[in-house]
């Protein structure tokens, strides 16, 4: 085995293990910039922002996007309140008793969502019965029950954050602070906290994160206050639309953007630090064109700038571009393929039918009449389909064709209206198509059949 | 600045569950006084530094801060301020603040600690060095900064936790001076945990050796360096050729040993155990190695012991000399260097001489185990 070609390989396995997990990503942002109604990329139409506006006016994930962010903030606020007091108590504890309580506070991590969510709902359902408040209580909204049940869980995961920094914590230093006179309300504020405040920011953004796009244990708990996890869910059942494209392509760009400040705040204060030390005079002094630190020998910050100026650019072309012209364009082009189709057929079929007054009806199909349509299920999604004439369920039946080749055919009936004759051998034309199922559904030949 | 307070401890207890950290103290401190307490690692020397500072309860007994009982006050109530063995300086704080951090507690403004803090800097020779963070210091102007910083608070006594001990060599020297230069200048009382004896000399007023929770002795450096009163603080501190046997004779303050291996050798009492030795009684001698005088055999005398050179070593400021006596009896012998001609005895037997009041008998006991 030649060492290149180990190298290849690795190459090539990145290659599919990066499509694998971006693949998707690429694919759904594509689609939120295609103008076809059915989330689609390859079938490229019209470059369209549509999806946006259509996002902005959809008043369900607005109010989706509102919960979602209250709930967040909320859950945020307890969960890291929670979690700092149970990374205290674990720093702090009896050490025979440490194991069992970190027992008890990662145990909501390991239960499923599903069970916390039906016990929260349960439990606060119990308690507004004994204080005696009504369904309409604050106990029993959803916006309250939302946060508490999502925070049993989350706080563990803030805690495990929190006692992650608080174990490099060096107690000394409260016991310094106290020793020269600070209370211990002082000490806890001005020492302790400072120093937990990047652990506290971590995971007062992971606690955000795990709110935002919780869905199995909101779903029993949301009440009148849907988040916009649960507001997918719903509209997807109903059906896709490219508007959620565009929204997860947003939530995109946005976590690459906030991942990419936070990286240049990082590095500049690392900078910083180190030009404070002194250290980077050699390194400064190296001359040349360079990339700034954290882009060097990073493909993948690379990559995410290169995302971002992309990403900017399409935002600013939007504010211009009118894809309208476009559309109408694809769909005039659309019309007169089909027309122009259709009229091919009726050529072919005249050439046929007067072939056939000459010889015996030749038994195999003619190729290519219906070349149009590549793959077997080419255009089966295909909006264009909403374009042209109704479905009508083909009644021809004709010995001569094999399997189900022109069954559905809709081209068989067209053949029937244009001509106005009994079709003998006309379905034959039909199964020019070149996959099995190649013209079931092509709409283009109802559309025909519309004409 | 404040003047300094005495310290008292009466009576001292400090248990852990079963174990016992420190057992019946009793120190007095007097105002404005360098105290060292010095004693191996483990012998609670810093327990009973955390019990004056407020960090833990005593079981038993009272610590007397300018004469006021401190149970039932917290640390942050004491005229004290610990300086720590790692410094604890606040990571996230510039020097300046971390200075003037007991000012911000009791709600000073900011111009008034930045005063406050760059006086102390002038004073710890770091001027303009307020804006740096602790990290970027070099260890011994941490050092003073957390000098800097506990000064600051204005206690009446200053604990110091082994603060030398992470320090270099030539710097621990340096700080030594350092150190007592500026209990001078502010006049408080020091209180110095150390396990390194050369620290507890050249700084302290006043000495306490420690051993596994026991005071053994207190008194000042020369005191406990040429009259110790037990045998571990006669092996702790310095060097020290030990010879053990039974008293053959007592006379006032002198005894005639019967040693094990050296034959019998007169000594001298230590003060503190005067009238304790009686005829019989298993007894140590201490005779520091530079206090023998090496001699040729033949010159005779009650004082002296015979051994052959075994090994000889230059140590820059001294010769050491390694004996053995008989019955293979080690012995060290160090002579001062003044530029003196240094011949080889390596192989020959000598005498070594020795002044009786250099000699101290004691009876038997623990000795520290290095």
């Amino acid at each position: 085995m030649s060492l290149p070609f180990l190298r290849l390989s690795v190459w090539v396995y990145l290659a599919i293990f990066f499509a694998y997990l971006l693949g998707p990503l690429v694919i759904m942002s594509v689609t939120a910039f295609n103008s076809p109604s059915f989330p689609s990329a390859t079938p490229w139409e019209c470059l369209t922002f549509d999806w946006f506006s259509a996002l902005f006016q959809d008043q369900r994930i607005l109010n989706g996007i509102r919960n979602s962010l209250l709930i967040g903030a909320g859950t945020v606020v307890l969960s890291v309140l929670m979690g700092l007091a149970g990374a205290l108590m674990l720093t702090q504890v009896w050490p025979k008793l440490r194991a069992t309580f970190y027992t008890v506070i990662i145990a909501p991590i390991l239960i499923p969502g599903v069970v916390l969510g039906i016990s929260t709902l349960v439990f606060w359902d119990r308690i507004n019965r004994m204080l005696g408040l009504g369904p309409d209580s604050f106990l029993s909204s959803g916006l309250f029950l939302t946060i508490v049940g999502q925070s049993t869980f989350i706080a563990s995961y803030c805690m495990l954050v929190l006692v992650a920094r608080l174990q490099r914590y060096d107690i000394a230093l409260t016991e310094a602070a106290l020793d020269l006179g600070a209370s211990h309300a002082q000490a806890f504020r001005k020492v302790l906290l400072p120093f937990m405040r990047p652990a506290i920011a971590s995971s007062a953004v992971l606690a955000f994160l795990a709110s935002f796009e919780n869905y199995n244990t909101t779903t029993f708990t949301f009440g009148e206050y849907p988040t916009l996890t649960i507001e997918l869910a719903q509209k997807v059942r109903y059906g896709i639309s490219p508007a959620i494209s565009a929204l997860a392509f947003l939530i995109v760009v946005l976590t690459v953007f906030a991942a990419l400040a936070n990286e240049a705040v990082l590095r500049r204060r690392e900078l910083v630090m180190a030009a404070r030390r002194q250290a980077t005079v050699a390194e400064l002094s190296g001359g040349g064109l360079r990339l700034p630190g954290f882009l060097s020998g990073n493909v993948a910050a690379v990559l995410l700038v290169v995302m971002a100026v992309g990403t900017i650019v399409v935002v600013g072309t939007a504010a211009t571009y009118r894809p309208d012209q476009c559309i109408a364009d694809v769909r005039e082009q659309k019309r007169l393929e089909a027309e122009k189709r259709a009229e091919e057929l009726r050529a072919k079929r005249e050439a046929e039918r007067k072939e056939k007054a000459g010889s015996e009806p030749a038994a195999t199909a003619p190729a290519g009449a219906g070349g149009a349509n590549s793959g077997s299920f080419g255009s089966v999604f295909n909006p264009g389909a909403l374009q042209g004439g109704t479905v009508e369920e083909p009644a021809a039946k004709d010995g001569s064709n094999s399997g189900f080749g022109s069954v559905f055919d809709p081209g068989a009936l067209q053949g029937s209206e244009t001509e106005g004759e009994a079709p003998s051998g006309d379905g034959a034309t039909g199964s020019g198509a070149s996959g099995g199922f190649g013209g079931v559904f092509d709409p283009n030949l109802l559309q025909g059949s519309g004409n | 600045m404040s003047a300094g307070v005495g310290v008292d401890l009466e009576n001292l207890w400090i248990r852990f569950g079963d174990f016992v950290a420190v057992r019946d103290a009793n120190v007095n401190i007097r105002g404005g006084d360098f105290f060292s307490f010095l004693g191996p690692s483990g012998c609670g020397k810093t327990t009973i530094l955390r019990a004056v500072s407020g960090f833990l309860e005593p079981s038993q007994g009272n610590i007397l801060i300018g004469g006021k009982n401190m149970k039932g006050v917290g640390p942050n109530k004491r005229p004290t301020a610990l300086i720590f063995q790692n410094l604890a300086l606040f990571p996230l704080m510039k020097v300046w603040e971390n200075i003037a951090f007991s000012m911000e507690i009791k709600g000073a403004s900011a111009g008034e600690r930045r005063r406050r803090a760059d006086e102390l800097l002038e004073m710890i020779a770091l001027e303009g060095q307020g804006d740096k963070l602790p990290s970027e210091l070099s260890g011994g102007q941490r050092q003073r900064v957390a000098i800097a910083r506990a000064l600051c608070a204005e206690p009446h006594v200053l604990l110091l936790d082994e603060p030398l001990s992470a320090l270099d060599l030539k710097l621990r020297q340096h700080m030594r001076t350092e150190l007592r230069e500026i209990q001078k200048r502010v006049g408080i009382t020091f209180i110095y945990i150390t396990h390194d004896q050369g620290e507890a000399l050249t700084m302290s007023d006043s000495i306490a050796v420690m051993r596994a929770g026991v005071i053994d002795q207190i008194g000042d450096g020369k005191t406990i360096y040429n009259d110790p009163a037990t045998p571990f603080a006669a092996s702790f501190v310095g060097e020290n050729n030990v010879f053990r046997g039974k008293v053959k004779q007592v006379s006032g303050d002198r005894v005639l040993v019967q040693s094990n291996r050296s034959g019998d050798l007169l000594a001298r009492v230590s003060s503190a155990n005067i009238g304790k030795m009686k005829e019989g009684d298993s007894a140590m001698i201490f005779i520091r190695p530079e206090a023998f005088q090496l001699a040729r055999t033949g010159t005779e005398g009650d004082h002296y012991v015979s051994a052959r050179v075994v090994n000889e070593e230059f140590e820059g400021n001294a010769f050491n000399i390694f004996m053995e006596g008989d019955g293979g009896k080690e012995i060290k012998v160090s002579l001062p260097n003044h530029g003196q001609s240094f011949d080889s005895h390596k192989g020959e037997t000598m005498t070594l001489r020795y002044d009786v009041k250099n000699a101290v008998a004691m009876p038997a006991g623990v000795l520290a185990t290095e």
